[in-house]
């Protein structure tokens, strides 16, 4: 089976450090990295009209900053390397996509930042590397 | 932009006063307030209006409207020709909801969900708090019978046009989508060979649909949501009570600046708001029936006796039935097309499941929440208190059981009134730009009169606002309901299709 490692990146400075930290294991161990952008998104929120009329488009116009301003850029940095790596954009909540991402790309790991989160909610019912800890299908490693 | 509103609003007052005016000094002698001068105008327009929707034919000793007649014939026509789809696929269009179909990859577009809340936001509403003590202080008890039978056939209703809002969408090269009845009358009828029936019926229906985005879906809201406020700030007595003018200028300020200066947060923190007011609602009501649950046999003894008792309120059974019927109509609105316009947003390739999700709002609209207003109103017999009318006869009932509770009322009533109107604003704006075309310009002339009828709808007399709001509201149902029937058979083939892909497998659930 494939050696895939999953960084889960938000164009933070921990995620950035975990981007680094999984190409350094990834060239070690010869395995391709799948690099993770969740967009966060609940079908259940409530809309206005025009956002409904308008939700498509916005959507696409999301994909495409996400693309530009965040994926892309943690692509071009890491033409240098060795690595095969794939980037991915998704929506939902982020905790459940990449565990979804995980099991559907077979993913052996995942890498994911620690965000120093020090807002209420995140300190009462944990950030998305804490879910992740969690829940997650696979072994989660968490970059400080 | 938003310094121009008040400066237009003026500007667009200006000459409604003077006709005020001139009406105020038509009647010799009278000393009018502002407000009766402007109820003096426009008295004469909605009875002249509703006068010609609602023709009415003698059944009876009763006169039957036609127009009633019409939209529940429809309603049970479609009910048949689909085989009882409200009850066949009321379970599915839960799992709908739920997004047990949803694709993954589709995550970040409209969900079923969405689309459902925010058609039910434009829905629920007064027609569930003040429309159902309308029906039962007209009708008696026993209208709420027919008001739940209407909103079980009107599930067939709305089935047959959301399905065919999605269908006959238009989807813009920038992404944005537009449906409705509109669509599906031109570009149906053109599949047809009606070319010429589909566009004369898609032009009537813009035009009633401007005319009940402007009736039911502004002047009723306003109307209600002010008769509210005076009621809690002390009735009669009230500083309020000959305000409504100043009332409604403040709601069509509020409103315009929403719609016109384009604020979208007061929007979208009233659709989340919203929401939440109808479940402390529907909660209050569950409340009341559980304190009240001894005499709940009485209580669906007399729904059920004075449905068919020829000795209720007003012309016997038939009165009982047009009365439970109307508001049901006008609550859930099945059959007028409004809420295909907010339902084709959806993101499917299937149009049946949409139609199927929008099975579900006449029954949470009609069936579960105006049967407990009613069922709250029956409780505390307020329905008697002829002195009371419309949203004062619920909130009587709600006072019974809990004195302050007018007061959440009140807050409820300004919110739905302020979440329909925003709704039917956009209904109204969709359908003039499928007239006049989109342009910035036509649509603030639009947006403009729209926050005049605030006004207007605050300072007419209850009744003429109802006959109002009711005709144009009915009135779009003529149209959307002969369109409804001539593009029936392909609603039919879509739906059957996509239950045979369930039934092979080839769509499948996602979880």
């Amino acid at each position: 089976m494939e050696n895939v490692l999953l960084v889960a990146y938000d164009d933070d400075e921990g995620s950035r450090r975990a981007l680094d930290f999984a190409v350094s294991r990834a060239e070690a161990s010869g395995a391709s990295l799948r690099l993770l952008h969740v967009l966060h998104w609940s079908p259940y929120s409530f809309l206005t009209q025009e956002e409904l009329a308008e939700r498509h488009k916005r959507r696409n116009e999301e994909m495409a900053r996400a693309k530009a301003a965040v994926v892309g850029p943690a692509l071009e940095r890491l033409k240098g390397s060795a690595v095969e790596v794939e980037g991915l954009i998704r929506y939902g909540n982020p905790a459940e996509v990449i565990c979804a991402v995980a099991r559907e790309t077979g993913a052996c790991q995942i890498f994911v930042g620690r965000v120093g989160g020090t807002t209420l909610s995140e300190r009462l019912f944990g950030g998305v590397a804490s879910t992740l800890v969690q829940a997650a299908p696979v072994p989660v490693t968490v970059v400080p | 932009m938003r310094a121009t509103i008040p400066a237009a609003l003026g500007a667009a007052l200006l000459p409604l006063a003077a006709r005020a005016q001139e009406a105020a000094e038509a009647v010799p002698g009278a000393a009018m307030t502002f407000d009766e001068r402007i109820n003096a105008v426009f008295e004469p327009v909605a009875t002249f209006i509703s006068g010609i929707i609602f023709y009415t034919v003698p059944l009876g000793d009763v006169d039957f409207p036609l127009i009633v007649g019409w939209l529940i014939v429809a309603a049970s026509i479609f009910t048949l020709y689909f085989g009882f789809i409200q009850f066949r696929a009321f379970k599915h269009a839960i799992e709908l909801v739920r997004g047990d179909y949803s694709d993954p990859n589709d995550a970040g577009e409209v969900s079923h969900f969405q689309a459902l809340a925010t058609a039910l936001s434009g829905t629920v509403g007064l027609g569930n708090i003040a429309g159902v003590a309308v029906a039962v202080s007209l009708g008696g008890p026993g209208a709420t019978f027919w008001m739940i039978l209407a909103g079980l056939l009107g599930m067939a209703s709305k089935f047959t046009e959301c399905t065919l809002g999605v269908k006959y969408r238009n989807e813009y090269a920038d992404g944005t989508v537009s449906g409705g009845p509109m669509y599906y009358l031109s570009k149906g009828f053109e599949k047809r060979g009606m070319t010429g029936l589909g566009k004369f019926l898609a032009v009537f229906f813009a035009v009633c649909c401007i005319g009940g985005s402007l009736g039911g879906g502004n002047m009723f809201q306003a109307n209600q949501a002010y008769q509210q406020m005076v009621n809690i700030t002390g009735g009669t007595e009230s500083w309020l009570a000959d305000k409504g003018w100043l009332f409604g200028l403040v709601m069509a300020l509020i409103v315009g600046v929403v719609i016109i200066g384009g604020i979208k947060s007061i929007a979208s923190v009233t659709e989340k708001i919203v929401p939440f007011m109808a479940i402390l609602y529907v909660t209050a009501s569950i409340v009341i029936i559980v304190m009240n649950l001894n005499h709940l046999g009485e209580a669906v003894g007399a729904i059920i006796g004075g449905a068919f008792s020829p000795e209720s309120i007003g012309g016997g059974i038939v009165g009982v039935i047009i009365q439970g019927f109307r508001r049901a109509a006008f609550s859930n609105e099945a059959g007028i097309g409004s809420a295909s316009i907010a339902h084709s947003a959806v993101r499917t390739k299937e149009p049946a499941t949409e139609g199927i999700v929008s099975l579900l709002e006449p029954f949470i609209d009609t069936v579960v929440i105006c049967t407990m207003t009613a069922l709250v109103i029956v409780f505390s017999g307020s329905y008697l208190q002829t002195e009371l009318s419309g949203v004062e006869v619920t909130s009587a009932a709600f006072a019974s059981a809990f004195s302050w509770f007018p007061y959440v009322l009140a807050v409820a009533v300004v919110l739905f009134a302020f979440s329909t109107q925003l709704s039917w604003s956009y209904y109204g704006l969709k359908s003039w730009t499928y007239l006049f075309g989109e342009g910035t310009a036509k649509e603030l002339v639009f947006k403009v009169i729209f926050c005049l009828f605030v006004v207007i709808g605050c300072t007419m007399q209850l009744g003429s606002v109802v006959d109002f709001s009711d005709s144009m509201i009915f009135a779009m149902g003529i149209a959307n309901v002969i369109g409804l029937y001539v593009l029936m058979p392909e609603v039919k083939r879509e739906v059957n299709g996509y239950f045979a892909r369930i039934r092979s497998g080839e769509i499948k659930k996602h979880r």
